[in-house]
């Protein structure tokens, strides 16, 4: 009998990874993808690989009934457990590398030589994780991942993996929260890969502690007629940066992306994403919204790219942002490629204030001028929150928004 | 000074009283001196050609920003009105139908009127309606007003029609149950039968403790909410003061006669 021998195989891994990581560093403000954003500048080279923590690990309450697992510093610490639904699979990626599915999809939904920090990612990655829902499996309740970062007096690194794979005409629902307190630097890399008809939601709350830096690269690849929706939150984190790789490799898939996110202080909050459509009749949808206030920094870059392939392609992209003071910015680069000549694209990209006509009217009905403001930011971000389809979830979410909304 | 003549003393002391009111707007005169005494129970029209200021007035007095009062008072049941923000003044009673209702996307309006109606209790001390309490007299209302309880659900003035947002401000103000009632051009933009379902729900809010404003471009909200005083306002100022009739003759005579007699 022959064993496959998959230690060699993650070492290949791994080691291509180094190799490229090594090479390339961290990126610059010279790189294209990164000109509004500095990671260098924040010292992450110097952070200390973080080892698996010791003592009890952080009390967090779940939000509804999940499947939920806890990752500490990008080391797995509260398993699933025991009752997994049929046809659902959740294993620390180490102990599935033999099987076929992990072979064919880990490493290249994001290759290591697509961006230098994924590649950084790959080098150093701990327990990964592997989520599998199988043919034709409809998983209910869902899958819940949280990623706690914990670090007192020294700042440190760590680098959590989860390679998700949704069969043929299977669907489920992924939560990742990001939590934590103290100086760390969070780098993830989530794979998601779609196969036929295969659906996914996916709903991320970035709600990292205010002096940790939070990097994360998704990767989607979608077959014909997969189904990819996905709500972001963003309120955390000194810096963040949210980067989404979607591929719709089959005819017909479709991509939605809504993003919701908070600044105040010095906060830096990028979301960044690029979707190539590589067959016909596709289409994928974007919305950002974000309210920075006091110094806070905004970025949004969305590069949609349509293949020569890819006709009857709808692809929509917007930035909505606010500002609430002088000293706030946002950058915002859409970026519409076309090579295929039937198809319909669109992008936009608004920079504004708070609508003084609509203020007026809300204090005119006796509304004191910070609830009415509340009032209207909540409003402007609500829309994003009414996509995350699980009510404990969009409540949890909500409840995160209002409170940074208050002053 | 505080010789009082017999007729002061009979009549109730006044809900309004402006004197010599002067406002500005992007440093350009618009109020001129307005001079006008609201008493509770009473019913004015302030009438007049466009650009005469009629929102102007309506606006300083709810409070808005941008307006800037330059000189004269205004008293509202006795307290230094132009001193109070917009929502104070709302808390008290002072309320502005909007000529052009907001569009608020994401609003929902029984969140919205919750939030108003809760304010305006907490600020009178009395208790806060919960969410029931609140849906079982919105509805109640909405009826009346034949406001489509679909329209509650609904972001605040979203997609609504001209008749359907001055339904809504009706609806607002039967649920806020102001003193003062400020209606700035509630006619424009409504079909007959949508100016007389929303005119008479504002006269049915008629009482001898409210008074109510009706600024107009037009007569014809006057045949369903009857005047006991009407003003004509030009270039600033108050031109012309008389009775219900004076409406009528403007509606004959027009505006003409008042354009550049003022300037």
């Amino acid at each position: 009998m022959t064993t496959i021998n998959h230690t060699d195989w993650l070492d290949d891994l791994r080691r291509a990874a180094r190799t490229r990581a090594d090479a390339a560093g961290l990126p610059t403000r010279r790189d294209e993808a990164w000109k509004y954003t500095d990671i260098g500048a924040l010292g992450v080279a110097a952070f200390a690989l973080a080892e698996p923590p010791k003592g009890a690990p952080p009390e967090v309450s779940s939000v509804g009934e999940t499947i939920r697992l806890m990752l500490v510093n990008g080391h797995l610490i509260t398993p699933p457990g025991a009752n997994l639904p049929a046809g659902v699979v959740i294993e620390p990626l180490d102990a599935a590398f033999s099987s076929e599915q992990v072979r064919a999809h880990l490493g290249r939904v994001i290759p290591a030589d697509r961006t230098s920090l994924a590649a950084l990612n790959g080098a150093l990655f701990g327990d990964g994780m592997l989520l599998r829902v199988c043919a034709g499996v409809i998983c209910e309740r869902p899958i819940e991942i949280i990623s706690f970062g914990q670090a007192a007096d020294a700042p440190l690194a760590f680098h959590p993996r989860c390679l998700v794979l949704v069969e043929d005409a299977a669907s489920a629902t992924l939560i990742e929260r990001h939590l934590g307190q103290g100086t760390y630097f969070s780098n993830s890399v989530v794979e998601i890969a779609l196969q036929p008809h295969a659906s996914l939601h996916h709903y991320k709350l970035q709600d990292d502690a205010v002096s940790a830096i939070h990097v994360s690269t998704t990767g989607v690849s979608l077959a014909a007629d997969a189904r990819y929706a996905g709500v972001l939150v963003q309120t955390g984190a000194r810096l963040a940066r949210h980067e989404v790789h979607a591929t719709l490799v089959g005819a017909g898939a479709s991509f939605e992306l809504d993003g919701a996110y908070l600044g105040s202080g010095h906060q830096h909050l990028d979301n960044t994403t690029f979707v190539t459509h590589a067959a016909p009749g596709g289409s994928s949808r974007q919305l950002f919204k974000g309210v920075l206030d006091g110094e806070a920094r905004g970025v949004f870059q969305g590069s949609v790219l349509v293949e020569r392939a890819a006709q009857k392609t709808d692809a929509y992209q917007l930035s909505k942002a606010l500002l609430l003071s002088g000293q706030a910015e946002m950058d915002g680069k859409p970026e519409l490629e076309i090579y295929a000549d039937d198809v319909k694209c669109g992008h936009g990209c608004t920079v504004g204030d708070i609508d003084e006509d609509a203020l007026f009217y809300l204090r005119a009905r006796g509304i004191d001028e910070s609830d009415a403001r509340q009032l209207l930011l909540e409003a402007f971000l609500a829309d994003v929150l009414e996509r995350i389809a699980v009510e404990p979830l969009r409540e949890a979410f909500a409840a995160v928004v209002g409170e940074r909304l208050v002053h | 000074m505080t010789t009082k003549t017999s007729s002061e003393t009979r009549e109730p002391a006044p809900l309004l009283a402006v004197s010599n009111l002067h406002a500005t707007v992007d440093g350009r005169e618009i109020l001129k001196g307005i001079d006008l005494v609201i008493r509770p129970g009473e019913v004015h029209a302030v009438m007049g050609p466009n650009g005469a200021g009629k929102s102007t007035l309506s606006y300083v007095l709810a409070g808005r920003s941008g307006y800037e009062v330059t000189e004269g008072s205004v008293l509202y049941r006795g307290l230094d009105l132009l001193a109070m923000k917009t929502e104070e003044r709302a808390c008290r009673g002072v309320f502005l139908a909007f000529q052009n209702p907001v569009e608020i996307a994401g609003v929902t309006g029984v969140n919205f009127l919750k939030t108003a109606v809760n304010a305006i209790h907490r600020f009178r001390g009395e208790a806060e309606l919960d969410a029931m309490q609140f849906l079982k007299v919105a509805r109640r209302k909405a009826k009346e007003l034949g406001v489509d309880e679909d329209m509650l659900k609904r972001a605040v003035n979203s997609g609504f029609s001209g008749g359907e947002k001055k339904r809504y401000e009706a609806l607002q103000m039967a649920l806020l149950e102001p003193r003062l009632m400020i209606l700035d051009e509630t006619d424009s933009g409504l079909d007959i039968d949508a100016l007389r379902v929303v005119a008479k729900s504002v006269d049915a809010m008629r009482s001898p403790d409210r008074g109510l404003l009706v600024i107009t471009h037009h007569q014809r909200i006057l045949d369903y909410i009857v005047p006991d005083r009407v003003h004509v306002l030009a270039d600033g100022r108050i031109a012309q003061t008389g009775d219900k009739d004076l409406a009528l003759e403007l509606e004959r005579t027009g505006y003409a006669q008042f354009i550049g007699q003022a300037a």
